[in-house]
């Protein structure tokens, strides 16, 4: 080990720079892809459970090695081109839809210490590769050439567009409470104890923010793009093998990915809920935990509700949601300025 | 070279390279994803300008919304492109001399010597904690108020206008009220109706 670090400084700058960050980037997304695999898992369990069934169990013990068995299969099984499709955007969709849902972790800060890279713009970095996501839908659906995969993309694209200005307007509502755009400035103002998280100032925008986020991420409720009922499976019903993994490690990889948003800026980061010996515990520790438990709230909303129809989709976004948070911006924006309770909102 | 030397002309020659693809090439989905490059890559240049803000508004706005309108009407038309491709011999005379009186304009305006060296200094690299969106945002706000709120105005003034242009009733077109689909009860759909027993008529 000595002899490998004093090898590395006589390396020049750029090559040790470069080495160290991508042994943080794997540091990062080999946690991620475990954990993407090990939540589909989760959700078929539990969802195998509050259906009264028992789930996968037949893989290794209670089923442990079921998403190691999948990921296998879908690696060996061949990639169908449809006739007539358009090739290259057909293999560039799933890149283009995992790419966002991995690059935005550069910027999550997963303790005060543990952050890739410190931007002082991440939240505008988060929402902006966000809204990246649906690129690799649409052109899913329209290099598909098939109606249903069509289908599916038009949905998607308006749904996702509706929700994104609801989920910005609701991200306006974190910045102005805590005076920054840098993730991790965010954070430690949401320090001391469950009190102090942003959830209670800004209860209506958590709201907003988290429905939002299970509509971006296609999930059920929201799951029109690809509601299996109508349209078989939406944008992605023409892959299989490997392009279809990519895709549904994307959608899996942002569901993650919205949990630790939410923890991030509603839910107190790393903090822990109360000022006793929990403070002992590792703050990364009370990061995971919360994403976790916000993770949890996917798969039960998959389990308990049946789907939207698509104009309440749109109504719902457009009619209820941007309203909701345009009238809170302006509520904590009256009290920080005009009012001596300012205090509440930072 | 420094390293944001050999970004800037990466990103530079990138953006230029898409540019021209969106106007030669034959596919109009395609030639929108090649804006999309375009946007892109130019958003890696402001960004390699310490201009962090305007960067990733520039990939919000156009990339993830506007652009991603513009992809769905161009999907929805399924344009003819043997029509589009018809009058290209006939332009192109025209269109050539207008593309070459642009770029000489251009020549003449920016060899002025108002954009000279002297004139237009080279900016000075910013220090560790300086913040572009901080900086932009106390910028629009306080010395730049009126024409920032007079912009926003006539986009609220657009928007309006927009909606009523396409906000028209027609009658045949059936509307949801969700108030009264909410408060619908089984009374108002279903209707039990008591009947006694129908009997097999006997064919004996």
């Amino acid at each position: 080990m000595d002899l490998l670090l004093t090898m590395m400084q006589s390396w020049p700058d750029w090559v040790q720079v470069a080495l160290i960050s991508v042994a943080k980037i794997l540091l990062i997304l080999i946690p991620l892809l475990l954990a993407v695999a090990y939540t589909t898992y989760a959700e078929r369990k539990l969802i195998g459970y509050m259906q009264v069934r028992i789930g996968p169990n037949r893989v290794g013990p209670r089923g442990w090695l079921q998403p190691i068995a999948d990921a296998l299969k879908l690696l060996t099984k061949e990639i169908i081109i449809p006739t007539n499709a358009n090739r290259y955007l057909f293999l560039m969709a799933p890149v283009l839809s995992i790419t966002p849902a991995l690059a935005a972790w550069a910027v999550i800060p997963f303790s005060d210490t543990a952050v890739l890279s410190q931007v002082d713009a991440g939240l505008l970095y988060i929402l902006a590769l966000t809204s990246l996501g649906v690129y690799g839908v649409i052109i899913a659906g329209w290099a598909s050439n098939s109606k249903y995969a069509f289908l599916g993309a038009m949905r998607s694209a308006a749904q996702i567009v509706a929700y994104e200005i609801a989920m910005g307007f609701a991200l306006v509502g974190v910045l102005m409470a805590a005076g920054s755009l840098n993730l991790g400035e965010i954070a430690a103002g949401q320090a001391g104890g469950f009190l102090h998280w942003y959830l209670w100032p800004l209860f209506p925008l958590f709201l907003v923010y988290f429905i939002s986020g299970v509509a971006e991420t296609n999930r059920a409720p929201f799951d029109v793009a690809e509601g299996e009922s109508e349209l078989v499976a939406g944008f992605h019903v023409e892959y299989s093998g490997m392009a279809f993994a990519v895709f549904f490690m994307a959608e899996y990889a942002n569901i993650i990915l919205i949990s630790a948003l939410t923890t991030l800026m509603f839910l107190g980061a790393w903090h822990a809920p109360v000022q006793t010996s929990f403070t002992l515990v590792p703050p990364l520790f009370w990061f995971l935990g919360k994403t976790a438990f916000v993770l949890f709230f996917f798969l039960w909303f998959r389990a308990t509700f049946p789907r939207y129809r698509y104009d309440q989709i749109m109504r719902l976004g457009w009619k209820v949601f941007i309203p909701i948070t345009l009238v809170w911006i302006a509520v904590v924006g009256f009290f920080i300025f005009f009012t001596p309770f300012g205090h509440w909102f930072h | 070279m420094s390293f944001i030397q050999l970004a800037f002309y990466f990103f530079a020659a990138v953006t230029v390279f898409a540019a021209a693809m969106v106007i030669t090439i034959r596919n109009p989905v395609k030639a929108a994803l090649f804006l999309v490059l375009a946007f892109v890559s130019a958003a890696c240049v402001w960004l390699t300008l310490e201009a962090e803000f305007l960067a990733i508004v520039l990939v919000l706005v156009y990339v993830g919304a506007v652009m991603v309108l513009f992809l769905f009407v161009v999907m929805m038309l399924d344009i003819n492109l043997s029509r589009l491709r018809e009058g290209f011999g006939e332009y192109l005379p025209i269109g050539g001399l207008v593309a070459v009186l642009m770029v000489l304009e251009m020549a003449i305006v920016l060899s002025t010597d108002d954009f000279s060296e002297q004139r237009l200094p080279r900016p000075e690299a910013h220090t560790e904690g300086y913040s572009n969106t901080k900086e932009l945002g106390r910028l629009l706000y306080t010395f730049y108020v009126y024409p920032f709120e007079i912009a926003a105005l006539i986009l609220l003034v657009a928007i309006i206008a927009a909606i009523a242009l396409t906000l028209r009733k027609r009658p045949e077109t059936k509307y949801q009220n969700p108030a009264k689909q909410v408060s619908v009860r089984r009374d108002d759909r279903v209707r039990l109706v008591k009947m006694g027993a129908e009997r097999k008529r006997d064919e004996s």
